[in-house]
């Protein structure tokens, strides 16, 4: 997989790019993500959390990093375990 | 991942909000992304190894951006101050490209090169009407993004490259997406070959700010758009700063009420200007930020609440902090190094090294990063007890007397609280004895008497020491900067010499 693969939910409408990735599966609603999935599932318990669109993820020992670019009712996880988002460090608009 | 995702994203988002505004024309996120997916069907057809801008700064310069980096093609946004023979080198080592804006200009110069040049009207049109096919292979962003001609005040040109990675890291890891209010516009007016005007093209796309631009800065100019767009924040170079504070208090009239931030870079702010401009707007938020191309913009700033800190502050280490660039962004390392490459402990002179996603640090001949990733910025600076970063000239301005270095700065900084000074630079200047002396240019301030060079003289040695005392002491009207409000060293040395 890499940077700057664009993948879909096969659970949701979610949408989100590979920003970094070292292995594992990557899954939104409980389901693998692929560059074609249909998106007409629906997320398995436990993993409808949603996504927010320019939200980046990372697994808790940052292997992987994923940028929402399209929102859905799925949540994301790595070979099962959730991904939690990470912040910008907003700049006062600095440019 | 593709630059021109940020553009994308904001589209889907918010396809009909106004993204930008110039010369009075609105364009919605929407109508942008459109024209960048044209804009990149025409690039790919043509077959150009670049896509150059030729031109001031217009909704042309966005669509080229990201269309450039749609077709996986190198935007690169040329001077259009150059002189014909430096625009023709310049022209001759990017052929061939797509040039948008100056068509008579390209033929005049590079005819024969294979450019493909299109007037800024034409290539929008274009780009609006060419229909992107809906299954078109965008590129996947592992490449180049820009490629920018460095402004070359001690040297010719050196092509600095962006790897999409290197903006797209900076812009993650500082903007946070549609992050901006409906009402939040950003005046951008520092022209589009400058790495600040694309960074502001880039975080205020992303950030869903509208874009206002101000193609050719006149200070009435500045304020009346503040005022008809109801602005909210704006980056400005320090010159810039200057000659709007001086419209204002020469009576122009405008309620720029709206204003809530202001942000300065590209040059250094003279203590003087900051100060004023603190007192003039105490309610505006001032935000110092020190980058260069290589590190696609800013590596380090002073915030807002730094600023008001250290000018209310009766502590001079605090009130220093003023004439700082902040600290480094959390999200890039920075050292101080001396000239054996070792780290050099607070307070003491030596370069600038950076090191982060956001650094590239290549161009197009080499790499300048060493082994382990740093890039070495050649500006010295030093770090105070807490951190913060304080620029010292450009290392190789760095004067050398004797096996001593001086840093014009200390020299220049001192002098200019000199009452019946109005400007001052120190150069190196030749000298038998030491190798490299001092050498000052001073501009004396309007209404004032010409000091005595024996008493500035008296003043370095009184307040430095004797090494920094100027050999070579001369009056000029003015001192030559480029429109960046760069001091052009070399030429100060020219002035000097004669």
């Amino acid at each position: 997989m890499k940077p700057g693969s664009r993948l879909k939910s096969a659970a949701c409408s979610s949408e989100v790019v590979v920003i970094k990735y070292s292995g594992g599966t990557i899954e939104c609603g409980g389901l693998p993500m692929a560059e074609d999935a249909a998106g007409d599932g629906s997320p398995a318990a436990g993993f409808a959390e949603g996504t927010m669109m320019g939200k980046r993820y990372i697994d808790a020992a940052a292997t992987v990093e994923l940028l929402c670019v399209k929102p859905g009712k799925g949540s994301l996880s790595l070979d099962g375990v959730a991904l939690t988002t990470k912040d910008a460090k907003p700049l006062p608009a600095s440019d | 991942m593709n630059i021109a995702l940020l553009l994308e994203m904001a589209a889907g988002a918010a396809p009909d909000r106004i993204a930008l505004v110039c010369d009075g024309k609105r364009w919605s996120y929407a109508e942008l992304w459109q024209a960048a997916q044209g804009a990149a069907e025409l690039i790919r057809a043509s077959g150009a190894s670049h896509v150059a801008l030729l031109d001031e700064s217009s909704e042309a310069a966005l669509i080229a951006l990201f269309g450039a980096g749609l077709a996986g093609v190198p935007y690169c946004p040329l001077n259009y101050r150059l002189a014909d023979a430096d625009l023709g080198a310049l022209l001759g080592r990017i052929a061939p490209a797509v040039v948008v804006g100056d068509v008579a200009r390209v033929q005049r110069l590079a005819d024969g090169q294979g450019h493909v040049p299109y007037p800024r009207s034409e290539f929008t049109l274009a780009a609006l009407e060419a229909v992107a096919s809906p299954d078109a292979e965008h590129d996947s962003g592992e490449g180049i993004a820009i490629q920018l001609f460095t402004s070359g005040t001690t040297a010719a040109p050196k092509a600095a490259i962006l790897a999409h990675s290197n903006l797209v890291s900076y812009i993650l890891g500082t903007v946070e997406f549609a992050a901006a209010e409906e009402h939040e516009a950003t005046l951008v007016s520092v022209p589009p070959y400058h790495i600040a005007g694309i960074a502001a093209l880039a975080s205020s796309i992303y950030a869903q700010r509208r874009i206002v631009l101000l193609p050719a800065f006149a200070p009435e100019d500045w304020l009346k758009l503040v005022e008809a767009e109801r602005v909210t924040n704006a980056f400005v170079v320090p010159t810039m700063l200057g000659r709007i504070i001086h419209a204002l208090e020469k009576g122009v009239r405008a309620d720029i009420a709206s204003l809530q931030a202001v942000a300065y870079g590209g040059g250094k702010m003279p203590l003087e200007l900051i100060g004023q401009a603190l007192d003039r707007f105490p309610d505006c938020a001032f935000t110092n930020a020190y980058g260069l191309t290589e590190t696609s913009s800013t590596v380090a700033l002073l915030g807002p609440d730094e600023h008001r800190a250290a000018h209310a502050a009766s502590d001079p280490v605090v009130r220093a902090r003023l004439a700082s660039v902040g600290k480094p962004l959390p999200t890039i390392e920075l050292e101080i190094r001396g000239e054996d490459g070792k780290v050099l402990p607070t307070g003491q002179v030596g370069e600038i090294y950076v090191r982060g996603d956001q650094v590239s640090g290549q161009y197009r001949e080499r790499s300048a990063l060493d082994a382990d990733g740093w890039f070495p910025t050649r500006d010295a600076g030093y770090l105070d007890a807490d951190g913060y970063l304080f620029l010292a000239g450009r290392a190789d301005d760095v004067i050398v007397r004797g096996g001593e270095n001086i840093s014009p700065g200390e020299i220049e900084d001192l002098l200019l609280t000199h009452p019946a000074i109005a400007d001052c630079a120190a150069v190196a200047v030749p000298s038998l004895e030491w190798g490299e002396a001092v050498g000052l240019a001073v501009v004396v301030r309007g209404g004032c008497e010409t000091p005595a060079e024996q008493e500035l003289k008296e003043m370095v040695r009184a307040r430095l020491r004797s090494s920094r005392v100027p050999e070579v002491v001369r009056f000029v009207p003015s001192l030559p900067y480029n429109e960046m409000g760069k001091l052009l060293r070399r030429e100060v040395k020219g002035l000097l010499a004669r």
